[in-house]
């Protein structure tokens, strides 16, 4: 039998029309969108529509999207390049966004810039009085994330952006996580920049966008050859801008049956897993329809995810690019979630594939488990 | 009867190959996980995948597969090489080295490090397109920190002699990088014996698909970079992001076909190549840009004199060919290659890059050349220039209404 | 670059390609641009002796819409008087030929050759021109 697949939000199966839009643009229009015959023509019209179904599915203009390799690449080009084209200040990120984006904010302190973490709450919301206390310092740039990659939990970012706006600072959030699972409106949220990715919703991997206010003075951090309107250069992958495209377009009419059919399997989820005791981490906060992460107390988390694998359900311990790594999770310790705790995260993200039978079968092998690794702690005990 | 437009635009991209697409699509469907994902099998079974790939990539170029590192491709790779290394080693000193004829990937590189402080020389090479290994040598200096010249030019397919370049400059500690994106698959690499620090893969040029590339970064001497892009710390940190499974295994599956299939590749192109520049030799003032010897086998690139460049490519615009480089095509600059070999600007508006590959057939050459003869016969006609070529005017002497 | 149709039309097939015989009378040759920019245009006229343009030919070195935008003015010009032709402006030639405004130069070169074809003929029949002028 093969695996139940519960890790979306690490990534998601193409979707199968997702693919037959893609396909053509391997052998038959493979050519190259900056060459002016025939073949690069082709090519160009089909980055420009995905560009259009892309803008579309987010209310932005089709100008504002760049086409970059990924989440991480457009986060890496909206902090650093933004960056550049300011002088140093200060910069404000939530204490729980990606790597991607942390990392190039600490890089900024070489330059002269301050880092101000904002603090969430126990249930991971943003502190918006930490927030206010921040900005009363001069704030160039703000950044917070649309949704959690682990917890799921959803920010108010339009409020965010309010404030950061009215104190002059650039505000940019990452999408990433929040594309096809809610809506996402780049106008309604207020935002100068935003950074999606393909593979979070049934699209390729090694493509994403990053949206911007065309007021914004981004410095390119990939150059030669000026594609992207010199924001970014080399080749458009174009069968994955293709799919891209399609996979936006695909999530934003499907938005509502997608909560529909995810939010009550999370429910029973959630349900279940405090019946067995779990904390379940951002519960009472604003929470993506698909995501469940929580915490047996006394189990491990990474055994667990290894016995729940044998049993026949891929689930994540922490984020999955850190999840080689067995330390627990920076979100849930900027949640004031005790070490001992975050250590035992396990995150469920269900998608389009999962169904309630996999979710009561789940919570049964689950029961099992916490059940075995109990008296083997009593034995070893 | 063959069909059109004909396809003689290789090295701006090539289809991918119908053995690279079969490769690539279980990655897309059924084994879709996430290569990071360390906890469930589809995760593992995409590492496993993104490995293979790797030690792939690594057999054509006769490296280590950890000295393969992915990134979105050759553009991204040249500009985490120069500023990777740049940044790493200035301490030592801030001097880069290159060449005029360098991808705009390795030139607006190399110009964003000037802008940041560094100082660069860029070489100007012989006529021929190739650099002179004495010119070479003079423009290191005791600050020179990083070199780049590609390994083959993407406009007039010269084969630069990295192997002597790379001796010196490792006798003198500087980092040699080698911009290989137009040379896998038909030029043998062999890095084991080459002392080249990093060099810069594209898959799209070599039938596998766009949006994937690689670096090689030299583990014995150990070279150093700077990261550019952070995040989840993939790819030894040297490059985060989510590894795009389907085109990497796509990258592997290419590179192990070029590797297996180069010898008979190139003898397939080399004489379609051959048998196309026999057919438009026939044409009166012809000229071909870049040497002839030092030349991967699938590249002709001609200047014809006396007819306007954007009237030629519409006049045979049955083949899809390219007018100096496909990045800088949209703008009606007269290519910066060309011009640096010391072609004049009329030179370098009516050149043609012919670029063969994999899928030509010979029925597609004989009909280039009869269209090309045909159309450069009819533009010839329209042309004032060409008659007085015709009546002995020498046009450099004309001189010319201001305009 | 995508061509309109009419410059497509006149690109394929041009209208009055060629260069009058050495012997001709009342022949006048403009030739404006240079190789260096990309475009050169030859434009020649046969003016009868009513001062009326009976006859034009051209050659022309460049783009699509270059050699349009000659082939059009030798339609355009044929049955003129000298004047007539010199008040053909550059806009017309745009606008017939629907350019695009990176191509606009091609229709003032073209406006260009009828000038220099123009002067060229005074300057060789100065005299005979006027006459005709002042009879019309």
């Amino acid at each position: 039998m093969s695996p139940a697949y519960f890790d979306h939000n690490a990534t998601t199966p193409l979707d199968e029309r997702v693919l037959a839009a893609m396909l053509p643009y391997f052998r038959e229009h493979y050519g190259n969108p900056s060459s002016r015959h025939a073949f690069g023509r082709e090519a160009r019209r089909a980055v420009d529509a995905a560009r259009e179904q892309v803008a579309h599915a987010i209310g932005a203009y089709p100008t504002q999207v760049s086409f970059v390799s990924g989440g991480t690449e457009g986060n890496n080009l909206l902090i650093r390049g933004a960056a550049a084209r300011l002088k140093p200040g200060q910069i404000a990120v939530s204490a729980v966004e990606h790597p991607c984006v942390t990392k190039p904010a600490q890089e900024l302190l070489e330059q002269g810039w301050r880092l101000r973490k904002l603090t969430v709450d126990r249930t991971g919301r943003l502190d918006m009085a930490d927030l206010d206390d921040a900005l009363r310092e001069p704030t160039r740039l703000v950044s917070v994330m649309l949704a959690n990659n682990e917890t799921g939990v959803v920010q108010d970012v339009a409020a965010v952006a309010e404030k950061a706006r009215g104190a002059g600072a650039l505000v940019h959030t990452d999408a990433v996580q929040a594309l096809g699972k809610m809506a996402v409106g780049f106008a309604d949220l207020n935002v100068h920049a935003m950074t999606l990715s393909a593979h979070k919703v049934y699209g390729p991997k090694g493509i994403g966008a990053l949206v911007l206010d065309k007021r914004l003075d981004i410095k390119p951090q990939i150059t030669g050859g000026g594609h992207e309107r010199g924001l970014r250069a080399g080749t458009e992958n174009v069968a994955a801008i293709v799919g891209f495209g399609a996979a936006c377009e695909l999530a934003a009419r499907r938005l509502e049956e997608f909560a529909a059919q995810a939010r009550p399997m999370r429910e029973r989820l959630d349900q279940g897993l405090r019946e067995l005791g779990a904390t379940v981490f951002g519960d009472g906060a604003r929470r993506l329809p698909n995501t469940s992460y929580f915490a047996v107390p006394g189990i491990d988390g990474e055994t667990l995810v290894m016995a729940l694998d044998r049993a026949g359900f891929a689930v994540a311990s922490g984020a999955a690019c850190s999840s080689g790594a067995a330390e627990a999770s920076p979100v849930l310790l900027a949640m004031g979630v005790e070490r001992e705790l975050a250590r035992g995260a396990v995150r469920v993200s269900l998608g389009w594939s999962n169904g309630m039978g996999q979710v009561e079968q789940f919570l049964l092998a689950l029961r099992n488990e916490i059940l075995k690794l109990k008296k083997m702690a009593a034995v070893a005990a | 009867m063959v069909k059109t437009p004909i396809y003689l635009d290789y090295s701006a991209t090539t289809p991918v190959d119908p053995r690279v697409a079969e490769q690539m699509i279980p990655y897309l469907t059924e084994k879709f996980g996430n290569p990071a994902s360390r906890s469930h099998e589809f995760g593992w079974d995409a590492e496993k995948a993104v490995e293979e790939a790797r030690e792939q990539v690594a057999a054509l170029v006769n490296a280590d597969p950890k000295e393969i590192v992915w990134t979105s491709g050759a553009t991204e790779s040249n500009n985490l090489a120069i500023k990777g290394a740049a940044h790493f080693y200035q301490g030592k000193g801030k001097h880069i080295v290159t060449v005029m004829t360098e991808h705009k990937a390795v030139l607006d590189t190399v110009r964003h490090l000037e802008s940041e402080g560094f100082e660069a020389t860029y070489l100007k090479p012989e006529p021929n397109g190739l650099v002179d290994i004495d010119q070479f040598t003079a423009a290191l200096r005791p600050d020179t920190i990083v070199v780049s010249v590609m390994l083959v030019n993407n406009e007039i397919g010269v084969v630069q002699d990295i192997a002597a370049m790379g001796e010196i400059c490792r006798a003198r500690g500087i980092i040699f990088h080698v911009d290989a994106a137009q040379a896998t698959g038909k030029v043998a690499i062999d890095l084991s014996k080459l002392k080249v620090d990093l060099m810069s893969f594209s898959a799209h040029k070599t039938y596998g698909p766009k949006g994937i590339g690689a670096l090689y970064v030299r583990r014995k001497p150990r070279v150093r970079l700077e990261a550019q892009m952070h995040g989840g710390g993939h790819e030894r940190g040297m490059r985060s992001g989510t590894l795009a499974t389907h085109q990497i295994v796509g990258m592997g599956e290419a590179f192990r076909i070029a590797r297996e299939e180069m010898a008979a590749e190139n003898e397939h192109v080399r004489a379609l190549r051959d048998r196309l520049y026999a057919g438009l030799s026939q044409i009166e003032e012809v000229h071909v840009n870049g040497d002839m010897e030092n030349r991967v086998p699938h590249n002709l690139n001609i200047s014809f004199s006396f007819v306007e460049g954007e009237s030629l490519i519409m006049a045979i615009r049955d083949l899809a060919v390219s007018s100096g480089s496909a990045c800088t095509s949209a703008s009606l600059e007269p290519s910066y290659v060309l011009r640096a070999l010391g072609r004049s600007d009329e030179l370098a508006h009516s050149s043609i890059r012919f670029t063969i590959g994999r899928f030509t057939t010979e029925a597609e050459i004989d009909y280039a050349i009869d269209l090309v003869k045909a159309k450069i016969g009819r533009l010839r006609e329209l042309s004032p220039l060409w008659d007085m070529f015709k009546e002995g005017i020498d046009l450099s002497t004309v001189k010319w209404a201001a305009h | 670059m995508s061509y309109s149709t009419k410059v497509l039309d006149h690109y394929e097939n041009p209208r009055n390609v060629g260069t009058f015989g050495s012997e001709d009378e009342g022949v006048a040759t403009g030739m404006v641009g240079a190789p260096a920019c990309g475009d050169v245009m030859k434009l020649q006229i046969k003016v009868n002796k009513d001062g009326v343009i009976e006859d034009a030919k051209f050659k022309t070195y460049g783009c699509g819409s270059a050699i349009a935008s000659s082939s059009l003015v030798t339609e355009w010009v044929k049955g003129k008087t000298l004047d007539e032709a010199l008040s053909i402006k550059n806009t017309q030639i745009a606008e017939e030929l629907a350019l695009p405004p990176v191509k606009i130069h091609c229709s003032v070169l073209a406006e260009d050759a009828i000038k220099a074809a123009v002067a060229d003929y005074k300057a060789k029949h100065g005299a005979m021109v006027e006459t005709a002028a002042c009879k019309g």
